[in-house]
């Protein structure tokens, strides 16, 4: 089953362990993460001012393209799913801004499209249970925990995806695979995002809060779905670490290179080179790898 | 401190146009604080979101515009998930940072703009960023 997928700037580029563990993990459970054929950025950003439509061209073009050869599509960076889904909610919902932006980009697109991600694929199209039935190579005595971030959860009424004060969708794949899923409260909080281009002592300080809260409930690891999480935590790890006493770092990983992990995916094919902070040694402690 | 509150600072015409530009209506703010307190970065804020919503209620626009409150704000919606008026004060700080904008007010030179960020950031924050930050 191939099942249409929207990359964005960063998973092709920066988080190209993202993806590919991704569309490995995809493969050992039967279906393929199929790259839709023509695409732009989507914006990188869902506009908070609602006059503000010339940003809506971008992501819409992006989703009359998908529509043209498929009924839905799927992304991995939570900051694609938030800037497509919130702009299908305004091709769908609003005719007046539709008419606008379909006269402006030359398309006549209708909201029809239904866009994922990975996640929801994982849960609802193929359910944690065969996700379990699946798994080679069990995560048994990692202690991970989920960090959700902004973008995934909110707004509520246009993303869906789960509780936006106390998701479970990521711990509940955790647990699937083997894990055991650590919930710090900190997981819902925003990393500072772009002010990593202007304010990095922001960024540090808000990293700092969700790696330390995490690492204080017991975690090992911290998974994630957005590249600029990723990013902003890992970029952190030094100056948090010399800031707190008894603080000596955390991996941040994508949820996929855990998940191909359980499904016996190689190692060397995750992409964990990539990340600043190696997770391959606490993996190795843990008996996940050789 | 002391504020003189006035009929012409309360229906300053660019408060009515904030309204219009953020889709937000000011006196919906009931001043519970819940975004101060749910907001990441309302410590780093000269005026924190619950005082921003009063200020633009009795008119002090102008003590609002020169905060750094709207452009510390990278508009994760927390402010807008607690509160319980459905106020969104990140679109109202977006608005405010799109009336500095719409007029070139730019708040950062791409020139100034580090050049390892630039090589090893997701492209992602970047693009943002500059969609956040300059016209």
């Amino acid at each position: 089953m191939k099942i249409p997928y929207y990359p964005g700037c960063t998973l092709n580029t920066v988080a190209k362990g993202f993806e590919t563990s991704a569309k490995e993990a995809a493969l050992s459970i039967g279906f393929e993460l199929a790259e839709m054929p023509a695409w732009n950025c989507c914006g990188a950003t869902f506009p908070l001012t609602p006059d503000n439509l010339i940003a809506l061209s971008a992501p819409a073009k992006v989703l009359s393209s998908a529509r043209k050869t498929g009924e839905s599509l799927t992304t991995l960076c939570s900051v694609c799913y938030n800037v497509l889904k919130r702009t299908n909610s305004v091709m769908k919902n609003d005719r007046e801004k539709r008419a606008v932006i379909n006269g402006f980009i030359e398309t006549d697109y209708d909201g029809s499209l239904n866009v994922t991600h990975f996640l929801e694929i994982l849960r609802d199209n193929i359910g944690f249970d065969k996700v379990k039935a699946a798994v080679k190579q069990p995560l048994t005595g990692l202690k991970a925990a989920a960090y959700y971030g902004c973008m995934l959860l909110r707004p509520f009424e246009d993303m869906g995806i789960d509780d936006a004060e106390d998701p479970v969708v990521m711990e509940n794949l955790l647990a699937a695979l083997g894990a055991e899923a650590i919930k710090s409260p900190n997981r819902i909080e925003c990393c500072g995002a772009h002010l990593a281009m202007t304010n990095e002592d922001i960024v540090v300080k808000l990293s700092g809060t969700i790696m330390t809260s995490a690492v204080r409930n017991g975690a090992e690891l911290i998974v994630t779905t957005c590249p600029l999480c990723q990013y902003n935590l890992e970029k952190s790890q030094s100056r948090v670490a010399s800031d707190t006493p008894g603080y000596a770092g955390i991996p941040i990983v994508y949820f996929t290179q855990m998940l191909g992990l359980a499904l016996g995916q190689d190692v060397d094919t995750l992409g964990f080179d990539k990340n600043i902070w190696d997770a391959r040694p606490l993996l190795r402690k843990k008996g996940i790898i050789k | 401190m002391k504020i003189k509150l006035t009929k012409g600072a309360i229906e300053n015409p660019l408060i009515r146009q904030l309204e219009r530009v953020s889709g937000e209506e000011l006196k919906r703010c009931y001043q519970c604080g819940k975004c101060s307190a749910g907001c990441p970065v309302t410590f780093a804020m000269e005026i924190p979101p619950s005082q921003i919503m009063r200020f633009l209620q009795i008119g002090m626009m102008d003590d609002v515009m020169k905060a750094n409150s709207m452009w510390v704000c990278v508009g994760c919606l927390q402010c807008y998930a607690r509160c319980p008026q459905s106020v969104s004060v990140a679109n109202v700080l977006e608005g405010l940072r799109q009336l500095h904008l719409r007029k070139g007010e730019d708040r950062e030179q791409i020139k100034d703009v580090p050049f390892p960020f630039l090589k090893n950031a997701p492209q992602q924050a970047i693009v943002c960023g500059f969609r956040k930050f300059v016209s």
